[in-house]
C-alpha cells in the first residue's frame, strides 16, 4: 500500500499550504483518525482552476491522494474538475486501498467537492456514518 | 501464570495474518474468546435453547437456570450482595445511557451538576452531554495532570451548585491510567452525588468489590472481559436500582398491563424488557469462571512484565522518539500503551503493522476529549491481556523499526501532522 510515490507525496506534498487570493474552500474531517484536510481553489473569472492549495493533518494516504489530486486539477477549467470521480483518485492513487482506509483517499476530494460547491465545511461529516473504534 | 500454555485456549491465537502469525494487541478493543467460552454459546444453542423466565417446558427451565446461574457468576465477579442488583445489558454503552436515562428522569433537574472525567470514554460523556442540551444539566469534566493523573480536587469545585452525579472511569480506554475511584466516591458522596463507574478497562484487568469502593452503579463489557459480544452488566446497590424509572418498555419488565395501568416488576427485571442475550450471557459465566482460574495476582505480574517489556523497547530502540502517553511503568496502569512516533501518522502505523500481522488500533479512541487534552490528533494503541507474550512485544518493536525507516527513507521534512502550515508552502 505503501509505494514510493505515496510516501514522496506525504513527505513533500505539492501544493501544499494556504492560498492568497483563494476564491473558494472546502473542508473535509475523518473523525476517526482526526484526519482534516482543506482544499482552497482561485478560479479565475473564465471558470479555470489557476491555483489550488490545501493543508491540514493526514496519513500518508490522505496527504498523499490530495497532493495527486490538487496536480490533476490545476490548470483545468472547473467543468472538468467536476467531472472527477472517485475512480479518477483511486487510479491517482493506483494502488488498491483496503476498506478501511478508501475513506482516507478521498478526505481530499471530499473537501475539492465542497470548494466547487459552496457546500458548508465540517458539517456534513457529522452525519455520516463513522466507525467506532 | 504459563502464558504459552494459555494461549492454546484460545483457538484464534493460532491464525496467521498476511502470512505471519498473529500478534494481537487490540485488547482494549475487544478481548479473544477461550475455547470453554466459543463451546459454552455453542452448547447452549445445541442443547438447552429456549427463552427464559416463561416456559414451564425443560428446555424454557434450563435457559432460565443458566441465564440465572450466570447472574449469580456476575454478582459474586464483582462483590456484590445479592444478585438481584444485577442487571444484564446490550455492553457498558448501553448500561451508561440506562442510568443517564434513569438519573434525568429521578435526581437531576436544571442546574444541577454531573461530574465526569477528560479520561472517559465516549461512551460516558456523550448520554450526559444529550442530557445538558435537552435537561439543562451543566456538565464538569475533571482534569488530569502531565502523568495522566485524575484531579480528584476538583470535585469539590462549583460549591453553589448541587453535584448529583460523579461519572467515572476505572481505567483509561487510552492511558491504562487506574483512577482513585475510592477517593473520588468519598468526595462525591459527601458533595451527596450519586457515584458511577466504568469498569469496561478495569474488569477484565483488576477484581473488582464494590464494596469496597463505596459506589452506586459500576458497568462492564462482556467482551472485554474473555466473553460474548452483546451482553453487558450493571451492577447497582439495590435501593438506587430500585429508585429508577425503566429504560424500555416491553416484555418482562412488567407485572401487570392493562389498557388504563401498567405495573412494572423490581429490578432486575425491571430493566430487562425483551428477550435478554441469554446464550451471551452463558459464555459471560463462562468467562468469568476463567478469569477467576487465571487468578488476579498472577495476570497483575504478567501486565507489569509486559509493561516493561513495552517501555523498554520503546527506550532501547527509540530512545525518546516512541513516546508512550499517561502514567509511566511504575504506575498504577493496565498494559494499554498509546504512542506516537514522530513522522508517521498513526493509521498509517496501524496499516503497516498489520501488514506484518500486528493488530493495533489507531485513531482518537472514542475518547476525542482527551486527545485534545492531550493536544494529539489521534494516537496509536497497542493493548496487550493475558494471553500475550513478552516476544510480541519485540515483534511490535521489529515493526515500528521497519515503519518507521520507510518513512524516514528519504529526507523529510517531518511529520506534515506537526508543522506549521507556512513553512509548506515551499513545498511546491
Amino acid at each position: 500500500m505503501y509505494q514510493e510515490v505515496i510516501l514522496q507525496h506525504y513527505r513533500t506534498p505539492k501544493n501544499f499550504g494556504p492560498l492568497s487570493g483563494a476564491t473558494a474552500s472546502g473542508e473535509e474531517s475523518n473523525p476517526l483518525c482526526g484526519d482534516h484536510i482543506r482544499v482552497e481553489l482561485k478560479v479565475s473569472d473564465g471558470g479555470v482552476v489557476e491555483e489550488v492549495g490545501f493543508s491540514g493533518d493526514g496519513c500518508a494516504i490522505s496527504v498523499a491522494a490530495t497532493s495527486l489530486l490538487t496536480q490533476k486539477v490545476k490548470g483545468r477549467p472547473v467543468a472538468e474538475v467536476e467531472k472527477i470521480s472517485r475512480e479518477d483518485v483511486f487510479q491517482l492513487i493506483g494502488i488498491p486501498l483496503s476498506p478501511a482506509r478508501i475513506k482516507c483517499g478521498l478526505t481530499g476530494f471530499v473537501a475539492l467537492g465542497r470548494a466547487l460547491h459552496g457546500e458548508p465545511s465540517g458539517s456534513v461529516s457529522a452525519s455520516e456514518p463513522v466507525g467506532s473504534p | 501464570m504459563d502464558v504459552a500454555r494459555l494461549r492454546n485456549d484460545f483457538p484464534i491465537l493460532g491464525r496467521r495474518i498476511h502470512d505471519r502469525p498473529l500478534v494481537y494487541l487490540d485488547s482494549a478493543a475487544t478481548s479473544q474468546k477461550p475455547r470453554c467460552v466459543i463451546d459454552a454459546v455453542a452448547s447452549f444453542y445445541a442443547e438447552h435453547n429456549a427463552n427464559v423466565h416463561r416456559g414451564v417446558h425443560t428446555l424454557g427451565e434450563e435457559a432460565t437456570d443458566a441465564f440465572e446461574r450466570a447472574r449469580e457468576k456476575a454478582a459474586a465477579f464483582v462483590g456484590a450482595r445479592d444478585p438481584a442488583e444485577i442487571v444484564f445489558t446490550r455492553g457498558t454503552t448501553e448500561s451508561l445511557n440506562l442510568l443517564a436515562h434513569g438519573l434525568a428522569r429521578t435526581v437531576l433537574e436544571r442546574g444541577d451538576r454531573v461530574v465526569t472525567t477528560v479520561l472517559e470514554h465516549h461512551s460516558n460523556i456523550v448520554p450526559w452531554q444529550i442530557l445538558r442540551s435537552e435537561r439543562g444539566i451543566r456538565l464538569d469534566f475533571l482534569d488530569i495532570d502531565d502523568g495522566g493523573a485524575l484531579r480528584p480536587e476538583a470535585i469539590d469545585d462549583a460549591p453553589g451548585l448541587r453535584t448529583r452525579v460523579l461519572t467515572v472511569t476505572q481505567v483509561s480506554n487510552v492511558l491504562g491510567t487506574v483512577t482513585p475511584i475510592r477517593e473520588l466516591a468519598e468526595r462525591a458522596h459527601a458533595r451527596g452525588a450519586v457515584v458511577i463507574v466504568d469498569a469496561a478497562q478495569s474488569a477484565p484487568h483488576y477484581p473488582i468489590d464494590v464494596e469496597r469502593l463505596g459506589i452506586d452503579f459500576l458497568a462492564f463489557s462482556g467482551h472485554k472481559t474473555l466473553g460474548p459480544t452483546g451482553i453487558g452488566v450493571l451492577w447497582g446497590r439495590a435501593d438506587r436500582l430500585r429508585s429508577l424509572p425503566p429504560y424500555q418498555g416491553g416484555g418482562e419488565m412488567i407485572r401487570e398491563v392493562h389498557q388504563d395501568r401498567v405495573l412494572f416488576q423490581e429490578p432486575p427485571a425491571r430493566f430487562e424488557a425483551g428477550t435478554p442475550p441469554i446464550a451471551q450471557a452463558v459464555g459471560l459465566g463462562t468467562a468469568l469462571d476463567y478469569l477467576g482460574r487465571v487468578g488476579w495476582e498472577e495476570l497483575a505480574d504478567h501486565e507489569r512484565k509486559i509493561t516493561e517489556r513495552m517501555y523498554r523497547m520503546a527506550n532501547d530502540r527509540f530512545g525518546g522518539r516512541l513516546r508512550i502517553f499517561g502514567p509511566g511503568p511504575g504506575a498504577a496502569r493496565n498494559a494499554t500503551f498509546s504512542f506516537s512516533l514522530p513522522g508517521v501518522h498513526p493509521h498509517d502505523i496501524a496499516s503497516l503493522a498489520d501488514a506484518d500481522g500486528v493488530a493495533l488500533r489507531s485513531g482518537h479512541h472514542c475518547a476525542q476529549p482527551l486527545m485534545e487534552r492531550l493536544g494529539v490528533p489521534a494516537l496509536t494503541r497497542a493493548s496487550a491481556y493475558l494471553y500475550t507474550l513478552p516476544e510480541e512485544i519485540d515483534r511490535l518493536g521489529d515493526c515500528l523499526e521497519r515503519i518507521e525507516a520507510l518513512f524516514a527513507r528519504a529526507p523529510t521534512r517531518g511529520n506534515v501532522a506537526n508543522r506549521a502550515t507556512p513553512d509548506l508552502n515551499t513545498a511546491t
